[in-house]
């Protein structure tokens, strides 16, 4: 188990590293690809396989590939390497520095991390749906209902393209608002 | 006798696993199975390759390759040879990581599939609770692939296939999985083995319980089938390395062996989606009938899947390539609404029995179903005999 997890973990920090200061946005993008597989990977170790499995489904299937065409079609994709520093670095410090220490103080103060032991068993897929469809249910709509109102919302902004008249300008419409599809 | 001969497999791994320690010997024997499906697979994809020269040509009334062994037969190997020895070109000003890693990223998730398919009875590589989305997974990973490969090449027609490939691919996923979905809401279960066993015939009856032999399973298969033609970029679907406009798609700066590692792709992961359409809806291991159950179990995955691929070089000997916007519309409009009704279909299946109440509900509501969106598909449009303007008559 420990030498499997401290490459999982090495693969998905390296992943993030090279995410994050790569030139090349779309080698960005792939770099970013191998920390969704390395956290799959962290899943499928702990034996929640369930899990693992849809984040490659998900990430890996839909959301790089969501990406990579996010930042093939939008501007600035003729170039290939971006050189702007950013200027304001120090907001963007705060902003991600505060959400880490915000993340990090709410793990530590689960109850369930100082026992440090494995639950009696894992939940099977049946004990996952089952509660999905039951203890759950209400929070399942309410996010069906919201991501299907993205996908009106995106469709909708995606035709609005097409229908404009000269009268009726209606709302620019700009690829990124694509991104909340899925 | 026919126990021995259908435990072959299994009793021959576990012989050579069972000197090992505890320990390791699940991963020996994982290493063994990886190693056995590529062999074999990788054989049945050089048969294959002549098989379907050979077949293609006789439906175009040609004769195809019949110069190396045999009746040709050994082409497959002078092909192997040529693609290994001949120089591997990268372009200049491609992405040299990429361009490599593409390939490799393509195979590998292809190969991972055939781990969770049931070859035969105790025959499944790895026995996943979750092996349904273990392939569902690993074939979802081949999109990203396929963009590597296309961008990474820093051309304009590869980018082309690239983007058509994962538009088509992305489109096609969803009734993919979804036609699955009624399956495992009748059998309760993710597993592979456990979909297979569900559908042995039950004791005292002739006819076996495949899916395929009920109207939503009927439907859900035809589905399934055509998504797998779409996934795997076969004809009627080739539109991402159509030859007459984008010359071959995402993988043109490919040369050598890496272009033979995406040949091999594309035809193993006809294989496996082949292979799951069997396990999920003919059977899989299992007789049609009962008194066929001498029959090693194996040789019925085989064998099907041999029908299955002998169907897709049929139908890539006689469809024309489809337009864009048909394969789209096809898509979106036909096959995720019937995928869609299959769903509640299945349902009323589970609940009216498999007798002839659940005949009489569930086929008029597929069959309608496929009628109306059939028909809203076409539109107003008349179908008419095709007039050429150009073309001497």
């Amino acid at each position: 188990m420990s030498p499997i997890f401290y490459f999982l973990a090495m693969l998905t920090l390296g992943g993030a590293v090279a995410a994050m200061s790569l030139r090349n946005p779309v080698h960005c993008a792939l770099s970013l690809v191998v920390t969704f597989v390395g956290l799959a990977g962290v899943y499928l170790g702990l034996g929640a396989h369930f899990l693992g499995l849809s984040q490659v489904l998900v990430y890996v299937g839909a959301v790089a590939i969501l990406l990579v065409f996010v930042l093939l079609l939008t501007r600035g994709s003729g170039k290939d390497e971006f050189d702007e520093r950013p200027d304001r670095w120090w907001p963007a410090l705060g902003v991600g520095g505060g959400l880490g220490g915000v993340l990090i103080a709410v793990v530590l103060a689960q109850p369930g991390l100082a026992l440090r032991t494995a639950p009696p068993e894992l939940p099977t897929v049946r004990a996952l749906g089952e509660s999905l469809m039951t203890d759950f249910v209400l929070p399942l709509q309410v996010v069906g209902v919201l991501l299907t109102a993205a996908l009106i919302g995106a469709a909708v902004l995606a035709l609005s393209d097409r229908r404009r008249t000269p009268q009726d300008s209606g709302p620019v419409t700009s690829r990124e608002e694509g991104e909340t599809r899925r | 006798m026919a126990a021995t001969l259908d435990q072959l497999f299994v009793q021959l791994l576990h012989g050579m696993t069972a000197p090992l320690p505890e320990a390791i010997r699940p991963w020996v024997a994982l290493a063994i199975s990886l190693g056995a499906i590529l062999a074999v697979f990788g054989l049945c994809f050089g048969i294959t390759t002549v098989c379907e020269r050979k077949a293609i040509a006789r439906m175009q009334n040609r004769l195809g390759p019949n110069r190396v062994g045999p009746y040709g037969f050994l082409q497959f190997a002078a092909d192997g040879i040529k693609t290994l020895t001949k120089e591997d070109i990268v372009p200049r000003t491609a992405d040299q990581v990429v361009h490599f890693l593409a390939p490799l990223a393509l195979l590998v998730p292809v190969v991972l599939t055939f781990l969770v398919l049931p070859f035969g009875r105790n025959m499944t590589a790895m026995d996943l609770e979750v092996g349904l989305l273990f392939f569902f997974a690993a074939g979802a990973s081949t999109e990203l692939a396929v963009f590597m490969a296309g961008w990474s090449s820093r051309n304009k027609y590869s980018l082309l296939g690239a983007m058509r490939a994962i538009a088509q691919m992305l489109s096609y996923e969803l009734p993919f999985i979804l036609s699955t979905i009624g399956v495992v809401m009748i059998t309760g279960a993710l597993s592979t083995t456990k979909i297979v066993e569900a559908q042995a015939a039950a004791p005292g009856e002739w006819l076996a319980r495949w899916h395929v032999f009920t109207p939503w399973g009927l439907a859900a298969f035809l589905l399934f089938l055509i998504a797998a033609f779409a996934e795997s970029n076969r004809s009627p679907f080739d539109l991402p390395e159509g030859e007459s406009e984008i010359v071959a798609g995402y993988f043109i700066e490919y040369s050598g062996f890496k272009f033979a590692l995406f040949f091999m792709a594309e035809y193993l992961g006809m294989f496996s989606s082949s292979g799951m359409a069997v396990t999920l809806f003919l059977g899989g291991w299992t007789a049609p009938f009962a008194f066929l159950d001498w029959v090693p179990s194996w040789m019925w995955f085989f064998g099907k899947l041999g029908v299955l691929i002998a169907l897709f070089i049929w139908v890539r000997g006689t469809t024309p390539r489809l337009r864009m916007d048909q394969l789209m519309d096809f898509a979106w409009k036909f096959m995720l609404p019937l995928a869609l009704i299959i769903l509640p279909t299945a349902a009323i299946w589970h609940y009216a029995g498999r007798g002839w109440l659940g005949w009489l509900v569930t086929a008029p509501i597929v069959v309608g179903a496929y009628v109306l969106l059939g028909r809203s598909l076409v539109g107003r449009r008349r179908i008419r005999q095709r007039s050429y303007r150009y073309a001497a008559t």
